[in-house]
């Protein structure tokens, strides 16, 4: 099954993570992941969506019938940067110390925490790359793990802008001709 | 205005400020303090006490579809609004401006399962267009504004708004000129102009064109439009369940209804349409049967004020996301000239020829009156729209509203629909049995100068009649339920029979005696078991300055024909000499 990124911009108000992610439970869809935070705009969150399905269209398109999403885009082929963080708390013993800090220095990564038997380290990256990592250090012993969940902004001039979008009022989700 | 008021005084003056003269609803703990506050504007709010809060919610349905106003009802916390939860569902399914406000429990022990605590935002979440839980007094004059505000504009919804006692106990200075701050949501009423013009070119080059009508029509007032299109593109014009009255079915451009119990003619037309013109239709799959067979050869212009709508279940050509009436204007000032359409015009005439041939070999009414006398049936339910049909027709100024089952779509298909918008009242969507009773108290509420005319079946009946003892408390007196009683759950008994080898599981029903029920109500009961006494009956029940019941004992096993089978293509029908 496909993953698809989708990008929305939504009021920061209670209940619209619960609205947003309901619609996407309602086609029995599963959310790979799920980011929020505040925007550019104080008052207005964006949110990225991993979803499982292979069609999305309708999902995206019935978002926009929940009165606090101001703007969604599916993503997925659209030239992106797509980023991604994961903490692990790793087994290291002593004796693989300098092995684990080596392969964090290859992949960018950054040691925050060193105990007796484990070490905590926190890396940012394309999801590829944070999968690539994970898989390496796996055979350390991961002890514990927790990742962010995908982030993603299109590239270039094109954005996915709330200021834009109020200004421009309702044109947006009008269907184009095909 | 700085005054302090309690949160339930200013949730008064809210919907006073909004044009809201009447609610339907029941008390309780949570919702008390609103109560309390109601009595001092009791003279500005009407409150109509019901007998369920499903009755309520029904009520303001039956209220916001024969006005087009918004629709309130009111619960209590837990079981109260929980009871509400069905109109609500059936609100979202068809459209319907409503508003339910609900009790919740106190602010401190929200959350601690509490006393008839229930979670009815959560609840309600997906079957409500919005909905709010309100902890603070300072913020109900602005929920409020937002909240009718968002239900009857756009394409009209349910909105919940569910208020903490302490909220309401509370007192706050309203403040009544927020801004209202809604970045998403910003209906589009006008349509694109290029695409209008996209649609008239399309139309204008079309050999089989057809206009299908839907509720949307009706919603945005745009029946007269929709008249002054169809007349001067000449293009013959179908109407949903939910487009009856959006266009007469005397005009001479009329079909009828599609779909799973639609016309024959409807049906093929559609099957045989090159350009397929949807407004304010959201193509049900009742309409369309199996969605990837429906109208194979057409190209579809679909306007809807729903962009989401588009595209959803038929491929679409032209969309056009815009409000109905607007819609129409904006074609209609878009027109080519006479000479432009002068192919159209020869070509849609001779398709208007061909339909009606088809027309006239399915002579779908007839075969009604056909089977009925080969087989000597002494109340066959034809005779009784048959008459109620005549009767309608001369008296006028009527609103039909129909439950659900066979009963529901032999009215559609029997009766005459040329009283215009909002004269025919049925829950399409969610199909919902029980509505029917409620709804008319609602309408009759809302027009006290009209008959109301309730067309429902012995089983959803039985769902909600106690609101009949809510239309005698409240004194109205202009509703007529026609019970058309055939002792089954007759839809449900239809499918067994053609589909499961008559199979009657849980389909047999029986009931009291109707009459009897409603003389116990303090109305007038009649009950007819002949067909030669139908037509004294509807006299009477018109000439009785009070409310009246009639039970129909109908022939039992009678079927609503055409039909298509469940997801199959409506280019497919059972009918009536095929089927039975
Ligand atoms: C609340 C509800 N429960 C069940 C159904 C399923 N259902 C659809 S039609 C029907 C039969 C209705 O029987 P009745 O009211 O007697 O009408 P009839 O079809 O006999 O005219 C049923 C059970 C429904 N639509 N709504
Ligand atoms: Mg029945």
């Amino acid at each position: 099954m496909k993953q698809h990124t989708i990008v929305a911009l939504v009021q920061d108000r209670p209940g619209v993570l619960s609205r947003v992610a309901g619609l996407v439970r309602r086609r029995g869809y599963n959310i790979a992941s799920l980011a929020v935070g505040h925007s550019e705009q104080p008052g207005i969150s964006r949110m990225t969506i991993v979803v499982e399905s292979d069609y999305v269209e309708q999902v995206v398109k019935q978002l926009y019938r929940l009165i606090e999403v101001i703007k969604v885009s599916d993503v997925t082929d659209d030239p992106t940067v797509e980023r991604e963080m994961v903490v692990l708390k790793l087994h290291v013993p002593p004796s693989a110390r300098h092995e684990i800090v080596s392969m964090c220095g290859v992949f960018e990564a950054k040691i925050v925490d060193v105990g007796t038997s484990t070490m905590i380290v926190e890396m940012t990256g394309a999801p590829a790359k944070v999968e690539n990592f994970i898989e390496v250090v796996r055979p350390h012993g991961i002890k514990e793990m927790m990742r962010t969940g995908r982030i993603a902004m299109v590239r270039g001039a094109r954005g996915h802008n709330a200021e834009q979008y109020v200004e421009t009022g309702n044109g947006m989700s009008v269907p184009t001709l095909n | 205005m700085s005054q302090q008021l309690t949160g339930a005084q200013i949730m008064c003056e809210a919907l006073i400020r909004e044009g809201v003269d009447v609610m339907f609803g029941i008390p309780g703990g949570a919702i008390m303090p609103f109560y309390f506050a109601m009595w001092e504007y009791r003279d500005r709010l009407r409150h109509v006490l019901c007998r369920h809060e499903q009755g309520a919610g029904h009520a303001a349905e039956g209220y916001a579809r024969a006005t087009g106003r918004l629709g309130v009802c009111i619960g209590t916390s837990g079981p109260g609004v929980t009871n509400l939860v069905t109109p609500i569902a059936d609100a979202m399914m068809d459209s319907t401006p409503l508003l339910a406000i609900c009790g919740q429990v106190g602010s401190h022990v929200l959350g601690k399962d509490a006393f008839q605590e229930t979670d009815i935002t959560g609840i309600t979440m997906p079957i409500t267009k919005h909905n709010y839980l309100v902890k603070d007094p300072n913020d109900l004059a602005y929920v409020f504004k937002e909240a009718i505000y968002i239900a009857t504009t756009g394409r009209p919804g349910p909105v919940l708004i569910d208020i903490t006692k302490d909220a309401m106990q509370k007192s706050a200075i309203p403040n009544w000129d927020v801004k209202l701050n809604l970045p998403g949501y910003k209906p589009t009423y006008q349509p694109n102009r290029k695409q209008i013009r996209e649609a008239i070119k399309l139309l204008a080059s079309a050999k089989k064109p057809l206009i299908i009508a839907g509720n949307g029509v009706i919603m945005a007032g745009a029946h007269e439009e929709l008249r002054h299109f169809a007349e001067r593109l000449r293009l013959p014009v179908i109407t949903t369940l939910h487009g009856i009255g959006a266009f007469p079915e005397e005009h001479p451009l009329s079909l009828g209804m599609p779909g799973m119990h639609g016309w024959v003619h409807c049906n093929r037309a559609i099957q045989e349409c090159d350009v397929l013109f949807n407004i304010g239709g959201r193509f049900d799959d009742r309409v369309t049967g199996k969605a990837s067979t429906f109208a194979p050869n057409a190209k579809v212009i679909h306007a809807d004020i729903d962009p989401s709508e588009i595209g959803k279940n038929v491929k679409v050509t032209v969309p056009i996301v815009g409000d109905a009436r607007l819609t129409l204007q904006a074609l209609l000032e878009e027109l080519p000239s006479r000479e432009e359409l002068a192919d159209l015009h020869a070509n849609a005439s001779d398709w208007m020829e061909y339909i009606r041939d088809l027309q006239d070999r399915h002579q779908g009414k007839q075969q009604y009156i056909n089977r009925a006398s080969t087989l000597n049936m002494s109340l066959p339910p034809h005779d009784v729209y048959a008459s109620l049909n005549q009767t309608l027709a001369e008296r006028g100024n009527y609103i039909v509203v129909t439950d659900v089952g066979q009963h529901q779509m032999w009215a559609a298909q029997l009766l005459d629909w040329n009283a215009g918008p909002r004269t025919h009242i049925t829950s399409g969507g969610a199909a919902t049995m029980g509505f029917s009773v409620p709804a008319a108290l609602g309408a009759a509420v809302a027009h006290p100068d009209k008959t109301i005319w309730v067309v429902c079946g012995d089983g959803g009946f039985q769902m909600t009649n106690q609101e009949m003892a809510t239309i005698v408390q409240e004194g109205i007196k202009n509703i007529k339920i026609a019970v058309i009683n055939n002792g089954y759950l007759g839809m449900v008994r239809q499918w067994q029979e053609l589909f499961e080898n008559k199979r009657y599981s849980g389909t047999p029903l029986s009931g009291p005696d109707f009459a009897k029920l409603a003389e116990a109500y303090h109305w007038k009961g009649i009950t007819v078991e002949h067909a030669s006494e139908v037509q004294a009956a509807i006299d009477e029940a018109h000439a009785t300055d009070g409310p009246v019941l009639i039970d129909f004992r109908v022939e039992r096993e009678v079927n609503v024909f055409p039909m298509v089978p469940q997801n199959s293509s409506i280019g497919d029908m059972i009918t009536e000499e095929s089927g039975a």
